[in-house]
């Protein structure tokens, strides 16, 4: 369980800064928010506490009926993204349902964690998947230069075991980047640059949460 | 471009250098005063050669400068919107036929030389 609440956000692009000393720094532009408490679980009627939290307007036209009375019981309009975050009941207690929650839930100089989907490769064979070595380019070897090698014993056990790494869909997961830091917020954007990379293409969502393990 | 891009490029045109530095191309030889830092002090270092590239655009754009110390060529990219450089001046200007001069690395004395363009 995060013991804080999170925003999401879209990944926007990467550009750099400049920094008071001079140095560049590569960031990460995310588009934050706002995002709205949508639902409150509680352990009474859900056996857990948690806040759902929305992110993104989306036209009345694609919202069916169950759903606009969801987002009419928050008060809020209809919102594309659904994110829960599991909190402590006294966290809860301080978001009332329809609240907006913004940028100034964090602070320059932040520690967080990112969450994404990292971008989506296809059908990649073992070498690039888990890093296998391949065969040798030479010495007479014949059609084997990225194959894995072999997959396990003879006749004991006379199968393949569970979870033999294989050629087969890469990436396209759910990745977290840990402690990276927030280097500006522009709270009239809803804008925030965090340093270095993070997972997924553009345009993709992200969620960032108070770091779970600051070093 | 989408509304949140357009912001970002934006954000981008704000960091670029309020005082702009002056027009120069590959070729074109030149002198970089940059600021460096010695412990607490700073002081202003001036790096001057000919420019063997100018990449990019924008606040990510960068440029190369490339000179021959006491016999060994020595190259430098600098952030053309970096707040670390004081001014720049232009000492002259080359005549080239290509935006990357890196045919002058295998170039040494009298082949390295580059043409002005004519100054009247």
């Amino acid at each position: 369980m995060s013991s804080s609440i999170g925003l999401i956000g879209k990944k926007i692009g990467m550009t750099q800064v400049f920094n008071a000393d001079g140095s560049r720094d590569g960031v990460t532009a995310i588009e934050l928010g706002p995002c709205v408490v949508v639902q409150k679980k509680t352990i009474e009627k859900d056996g857990y506490t948690a806040l759902q939290i929305g992110f993104d307007d989306k036209p009345e036209r694609k919202v069916k009926r169950p759903e606009a009375g969801h987002f009419s019981r928050a008060k809020t309009t209809p919102k594309r993204f659904l994110r829960e975050f599991r909190v402590p009941t006294e966290l809860a207690d301080k978001y009332e349902v329809g609240q907006e929650i913004k940028t100034d839930l964090f602070n320059v100089g932040d520690i967080i964690d990112v969450v994404g989907t990292s971008k989506g490769m296809g059908f990649m064979g073992v070498m690039k998947t888990y890093g296998y070595k391949g065969g040798k380019a030479t010495h007479g070897v014949h059609e084997v230069y990225r194959h894995g090698g072999s997959l396990g014993q003879c006749m004991t056990p006379g199968r393949v075991m569970k979870g033999k790494r294989m050629a087969g869909r890469h990436s396209n997961k759910r990745v977290t980047v840990q402690n990276i830091e927030i280097m500006r917020i522009f709270a009239q954007d809803n804008i925030v640059f965090v340093k270095g990379p993070i997972p997924g293409s553009r345009n993709s969502l992200v969620q960032l949460l108070p770091a779970t393990k600051p070093s | 471009m989408s509304g949140t891009v357009l912001k970002l490029y934006e954000i981008e045109q704000e960091q670029l250098r309020p005082n702009p530095l002056p027009t120069f191309k590959a070729g074109d030889t030149v002198r970089v005063y940059y600021k460096i830092r010695e412990g607490e002090k700073e002081r202003v270092q001036v790096f001057e050669g000919v420019v063997i590239k100018r990449h990019g655009g924008g606040l990510r754009s960068t440029f190369t400068v490339r000179k021959v110390s006491y016999g060994i060529g020595v190259e430098r990219v600098f952030p053309a919107h970096s707040p670390r450089i004081d001014r720049l001046e232009v000492k002259s200007r080359g005549r080239i036929r290509q935006a990357r001069l890196y045919y002058l690395r295998k170039r040494s004395g009298k082949a390295a030389r580059i043409r002005e363009i004519g100054v009247h």
